[in-house]
């Protein structure tokens, strides 16, 4: 009872919520990168928000089932296909014994998340199943997934379906939960007052484009260079997810799912907790443009995400239920 | 001042400033520097909420100078704050806490012993480092082993102690580029000194290698090193070294 890499991606990992409690060691929290995304993701099979859940980059891995078991992707759009049929993100799929799960495109964003229903036999690390990649623990051997790597699930599918071909079950899970802008709305950080006016100006009157040094650990942004009123130097301090650090060459980067959890550049801004999904799913090239918000705004966000979840989460164990049940 | 009970009392009359690190955390800051006073006092309130964590606290943070906390703000607002905002409800429970002064037990800060292999081999550095302070390579050794440093926090990978202080004489700026630097690798940066625990790029000057391991995922505690710790590093052979490597394993 398996799910097989066929074919290994670029970069795909198993990861949960993160690992709490130990950045007093140095030990950053990892996690998955759209936290938003693995949460709706695995509501879709009936998992618990918070459950192993495996991330893919594109170009994805190709993956082969070798018994049914029930999946959901969602995140990123790589339009993905089971046995060359296209199939949807964010709908559960019942697949079948020796069903073959690949990506062909990025068609939007940048993480794909596959779940699996039930969830996966993952490494337990510090009370995370996170692949932390310095680190070599957790997840899968502690590293990304290779080719013939094999991924016991924790439970057998079940159910008993009828049909021979795979099924794409008919609701789709709704995450419009706030307006579309593209804006991603930050709050100003403790050095914020150390740009200059102009390069505050520039911060939100420009955009910014994301580079090809980008990873997980962050996302570094071209535009023209900020400028600092001062160079007095920041002592090393804790720096968290959405954290944006003014470089010494004045240009930013935005700290990620595996960023350090102190660093001594300054914080000029905070990307708000409620936009990380949306950042995450930004890719090189991609343009940014932030746009100043407040503590209130950024916490009322949030809470309004969370109440959304929490209906999805309703919504999918109802239909689950029925659908399996009738 | 020492109480009756034989605990000594902090009175809490150190400055600090709290702001918001984003939307889900919050750092009292002592002052934007690296003194072994306010060190103490950060190590002191982090050991604190360890113990007696706040309501939706997720973990407490302690760098040189100043504590972070990362609070769960969905947790928070399920609990009704009346505050107008949930930073500010955070903001209110650590005020109150810092008014407090923090009652410790004298215990003894732990010692530990690092040897570190200083020949040429595993310090790509010192020689460079040694001509440009204009003293011998035996020198930079004999200041590095003479004195006792403090971890004065713990960051950048898993296991990585900045400690400090280095003496004067030996003390040098980090590389402007970061190169690949192998594991074990002792270094200063400024008057900072520190270990790599794993292989990585970084900028500080390597003088040396210990065959310990700082940090192994294996181990219940990970890292070799706390927060707090004080340490003192003796000089071993490339032999004693190979030795010491062994047993690591």
């Amino acid at each position: 009872m398996s799910l097989k890499v066929i074919k290994s991606g670029i970069l795909d990992t198993i990861q949960d919520n993160g690992r709490y409690g130990n950045q007093h060691l140095g030990i950053n929290p990892a996690g998955a990168m759209d936290k938003y995304a693995i949460q709706v993701t695995n509501m879709l099979v009936g998992n618990k928000p918070g459950e192993a859940i495996i991330e893919m980059h594109f170009p994805a891995a190709v993956f082969m089932f070798t018994q049914p078991a029930l999946i959901a992707l969602g995140g990123a759009d790589f339009s993905a296909s089971i046995n060359g049929e296209p199939v949807p993100t964010l709908h559960a799929i019942v697949v079948g014994k020796n069903d073959v799960l690949q990506f062909h495109k990025p068609v939007n964003g940048a993480r794909v998340y596959l779940a699996v229903g039930g969830g996966l036999v993952a490494d337990n690390w510090m009370n995370s199943y996170s692949t932390h990649l310095k680190a070599k623990a957790g997840g899968y051997q502690g590293r990304n997934l290779r080719k013939d790597d094999e991924l016991l699930l924790r439970q057998p599918f079940s159910v008993s379906v009828q049909q021979e071909e795979f099924i794409v079950l008919p609701w789709q899970a709704d995450t419009k939960w706030s307006d579309d802008s593209k804006e991603i709305l930050i709050l100003p950080g403790n050095e914020w007052g150390r740009l200059t006016t102009e390069s505050k100006e520039n911060f939100t009157m420009t955009s910014f484009v994301i580079t090809q040094q980008s990873d997980r650990m962050g996302y570094r942004l071209n535009n023209i260079p900020l400028h600092s009123i001062t160079n007095e130097e920041v002592v090393s301090s804790a720096v968290s997810f959405g954290t944006i650090q003014l470089l010494p060459d004045g240009g930013l980067i935005v700290l990620m799912a595996d960023h350090q959890t102190t660093g001594g550049y300054p914080r000029v801004a905070h990307v708000i907790s409620a936009h990380h999904s949306k950042l995450a799913q930004m890719k090189a090239g991609d343009k940014i443009q932030f746009r100043l918000t407040d503590q209130q705004t950024a916490e009322e966000l949030l809470i309004k995400q969370q109440q959304h979840l929490l209906q999805l989460q309703n919504a999918c164990t109802f239909r689950l239920q029925q659908y399996f049940n009738k | 001042m020492v109480s009756s009970n034989g605990f000594e009392m902090h009175s809490s009359i150190i400055r600090y400033r709290i702001f918001p690190l984003g939307d889900s955390a919050i750092t009292i800051d002592f002052g934007n520097c690296i003194d072994e006073t306010l060190n103490k006092e950060v190590i002191r309130r982090f050991n604190q909420l360890q113990q007696q964590p706040f309501p939706g606290m997720i973990e407490a943070v302690p760098a040189y100078s100043s504590l972070t906390i990362h609070y769960d703000m969905v947790a928070l607002r399920k609990k009704g704050t009346d505050a107008l905002t949930i930073f500010q409800w955070v903001e209110q429970q650590l005020l109150e806490r810092l008014e407090q002064p923090v009652e410790h037990s004298a215990t003894k800060e732990r010692y530990m012993k690092i040897s570190v292999c200083y020949e040429k081999d595993f310090a790509p550095d010192i020689e460079q480092l040694a001509a440009i302070k204009n003293i011998s390579v035996e020198e930079v050794i004999q200041f590095h082993t003479s004195k006792t440093y403090k971890v004065y926090m713990l960051g950048f990978l898993p296991g990585f102690t900045y400690m400090g202080e280095v003496d004067e004489k030996i003390a040098i700026p980090r590389k402007p580029q970061p190169v690949n630097i192998v594991a074990g690798s002792v270094g200063i940066a400024g008057k900072q000194t520190g270990i790599y625990p794993l292989a990585s790029p970084g900028g500080w000057q390597i003088i040396g290698r210990t065959p310990l391991k700082l940090f192994d995922a294996k181990r219940d505690e990970p890292t070799l090193l706390r927060v707090g710790d004080l340490v003192q590093f003796y000089p071993v052979t490339k032999k004693e070294f190979e030795e010491i490597k062994i047993t690591e394993l």
